[in-house]
């Protein structure tokens, strides 16, 4: 066995607990991380809650199960939502309210550049070709730009929640780096030393470094050309009032991220690659000392006859199988009242044993997490059958996170 | 060597896409073995550094130099052929590059110290994609003195198809970007081999509703580019229901004969008491709604009019016995 077993992760107390003021739902991709960020975000809106989720998905049917045709960079409200009925009472809680919105990285990118840069200077790095790669595909810019948007949300103060979903990154780590790694890309030494020697050639070690930095602007101009480069200068030129501010913006998220009322939930499906990611995501955030709420196993299979072993299951169905192929050979097929009866049967057994079969592969996988990460509270979401569709399909999921 | 007919006789790069989640290094991994048959000599490499291929064949992490990693299946008629992998980065194909065309081997090691590789590899979007698309190229188009090209096939686990596009359009990127520079001279090579009819663009997708559209846009995607071929959509994961599409559609109604069910039961001999027939009835139908939906965006894939293979689930999890029954399904199906 696995040992004892991970304590239950209580989503509804972290959402009913007004002082959490930030979920950040985090993992690698193709797990169902916006959903569960939608999911949440409806549950605590139902519970009272005045709700923003910032997706990064353009998932459009998860924008139809919310009543909008598409999400954008603006918060935009979401009708349908329920108020509770209080457990004991006759009259519901005061109702919350759910507001979803999609990052769109080049619009906040600019908007970062028009609040901080003159008109002019502003339309000059808008224009730049180095400046629209950078916005639109640099590898980074999307998870910068998601931190970026939080702290705008949680500065606006419209909200006394606010759920993120991260960008499908390549390691869901990504999301913790990226943008340290674009803020240091953009404020670092390289790149002005780069661009504009001339600025620091006094100094006598920098001067010694130059040669050195001359032979780097050759082998750069060897791969990228001169025109790269010329367009890099402009737009570092362009802008220089800016530096350092990069830094700074990533570094109050980092710190947001940090504060208490930040929870990170990480999810994972029950499989080898989503939960070996989830194990890097547990152990980077206790070194970072992020405060992490715990992990939510999605897609986990069900299985209600799961007293009848896969095993005993197959056997059956043998059985059965044997007794068709059996009458079959005695020409007894069309009098066998018991044939229908029997290929249902085995339909089912076979089903049930596959099902029993991927569960218990489930738990194995699930267990070497659990066991390496014994004190992480953990809640399940069961596999739903169907895509969802609507808020009911929302609110379903939002169910399994009821307390006790 | 034999030659089977196959849907791709004459492509020599396979490029498996798909939405995180759908298992596309697997399918990746799977399709290299299922070419490797016959005695070929197959690539795979992939670019995003996970070491999904490593853990997937389970062997220690793998380096910038091609290992050969497995046999592929043999045949009657032949031994399986050997399967090596890349793992593909951006910094060492810069490296390579460098030395490649300009010689520069200590210069190229020394700046990679001084992080200059990272920061050129980053300041330039394009650039990234570039090199590892050309290093894909290179091994398609690489020699080997006695016996012609040094492989029969390669197959590229690829970035996931929201990125697809843009990764192998490369030539748009970087020309945006350099103009002249020599990249750019380097980047029109690469396009040449990306847009040839060796080389086509495979979507591995599971029959749900998001991973599909997916697969719809990308292959759309593709088309407005002109000349990069979208190949096969590989559906993953599948699993039949062995059910008369009658009660089929009944089972997922909720409105099976359970009565049957427990005769059934009772013929082989198993104890009814605990509701069996109950909790068997509910396992049917969610399976049942299920493929019902399954059915339904199966029919919106057909619409792409792109061949399309179906891969079995593998209940136990993927293991190497496992990766070789995915790749017999493949040569079945005429994947390879």
């Amino acid at each position: 066995m696995t040992g004892r077993p991970s304590p239950q992760l209580d989503v509804d107390r972290l959402i009913d607990d007004r002082r959490t003021r930030i979920i950040v739902c985090c993992g690698s991709g193709g797990v169902g991380k916006t959903t569960i960020a939608a999911a949440i975000g409806l549950r605590a809106a139902e519970h009272g809650r005045h709700v923003v989720v910032l997706t990064v998905d353009p998932a459009r049917r998860l924008a139809q199960s919310m009543g909008l045709t598409s999400l954008d960079n603006t918060p935009r409200p979401v009708r349908g939502v329920k108020a509770r009925a209080r457990q004991a009472g006759n009259d519901a809680e005061p109702g919350g309210s759910l507001h979803a919105m999609m990052l769109d990285m080049k619009r906040t990118f600019d908007e970062i550049v028009e609040a901080h840069a003159d008109p002019d200077r502003a339309a000059q790095i808008l224009a730049n070709p180095f400046y629209q790669s950078l916005s639109s595909s640099f590898a980074g810019t999307q998870e910068y730009m998601a931190m970026e948007k939080l702290g705008q949300l949680r500065r606006a103060d419209e909200w006394d929640l606010i759920v993120v979903d991260t960008p499908p990154s390549r390691s869901a780590l990504d999301f913790l780096d990226a943008p340290q790694r674009l803020a240091r890309f953009l404020d670092g030494k390289l790149l002005r030393l780069l661009t504009a020697p001339a600025k620091v050639g006094g100094r006598a070690y920098l001067r010694a470094l130059n040669a050195g930095f001359g032979m780097v602007t050759g082998v750069l101009t060897k791969i990228l050309g001169t025109q790269v480069l010329k367009d890099v200068q402009t737009f570092v030129s362009a802008l220089d009032t800016m530096f350092g501010g990069f830094r700074e913006r990533a570094d109050y998220t980092y710190q947001l991220l940090r504060a208490p009322g930040t929870a990170f939930l990480v999810v994972a499906a029950p499989e080898e690659d989503a939960l070996r990611e989830a194990s890097y995501f547990v152990e980077r955030l206790d070194t970072e000392r992020m405060p992490l709420a715990g992990l939510i196993l999605n897609r986990v299979q069900q299985v209600p006859a799961a007293h009848l072993s896969a095993a005993r299951s197959l056997a059956a169905a043998e059985v059965l199988q044997a007794a068709l192929s059996g009458n079959t050979a005695k020409g007894h097929a069309g009098g066998d009242d018991d044939a229908p009866a029997r290929q249902l049967t085995i339909a089912a057994l076979q089903l049930h044993a596959d099902r029993m079969t991927q569960a218990a592969a489930e738990r194995r996988i699930a267990g070497g997490f659990t066991a390496a990460h014994p004190l992480v509270p953990v809640a399940e979401i069961p596999a739903q059958a169907e895509d969802v569709h609507d808020l009911e399909g929302l609110r379903r999921i939002g169910e399994s996170f009821a307390s006790g | 060597m034999a030659t089977r007919d196959t849907d791709w006789d004459g492509v020599r790069l396979h490029v498996v896409t798909g939405k995180g989640g759908t298992g596309k290094t697997t399918v990746a991994g799977a399709l290299a073995l299922a070419l490797a048959a016959d005695g070929r000599r197959v690539l795979l490499m992939e670019v995003e550094g996970r070491q999904g291929i490593a853990q997937l064949f389970d062997v220690p992490p793998l380096p910038y130099a091609e290992r050969r990693i497995a046999v592929g299946p043999g045949t009657d008629a032949h031994p399986g052929g050997d399967v090596f992998a890349l793992v593909a980065d951006p910094e060492s194909a810069l490296i390579e590059y460098l030395q490649m065309f300009y010689g520069l081997r200590h210069a190229g090691s020394a700046l990679a110290k001084l992080g200059v590789m990272d920061f050129a590899t980053t300041i330039a979007p394009g650039l990234r994609d570039v090199l590892l698309t050309g290093k894909a190229a290179e091994a398609v188009r690489r020699k080997d003195g006695s016996r012609g090209r040094t492989y029969d096939a390669v197959v590229m686990d690829a970035p996931p198809t929201g990125r697809i596009g843009r990764f192998l359009n490369v030539s748009a990127e970087v020309s945006d970007l350099a103009r002249v520079g020599p990249i750019r001279g380097h980047a029109d090579t690469v396009q040449q081999v990306i847009r040839s009819p060796e080389t086509v663009v495979h979507f591995v997708t599971l029959l749900e509703e998001m991973p599909v559209q997916e697969t719809l846009d990308g292959i759309a995607e593709l088309r407005t580019l002109g000349g990069i071929r979208p190949g096969a959509v590989i559906v993953n994961m599948t699993r039949p229901l062995a059910l008369p599409p009658r009660q089929l559609q009944a089972a997922a109604a909720g409105k099976l004969d359970q009565a049957r069910l427990a005769i059934g039961l009772k013929s082989a001999g198993l104890d009814d008491s605990h509701g069996l027939a109950g909790a068997l009835a509910a396992e049917l139908a969610e399976q049942a709604r299920t493929i019902l939906g399954q059915e339904e965006q199966q029919q919106r894939l057909d619409t792409s009019d792109q061949p399309c293979y179906r891969l079995p689930w593998v209940s136990s999890g993927i293991d190497l016995a496992g990766l070789y029954r995915l790749a017999w399904a493949l040569r079945e199906q005429k994947a390879a």
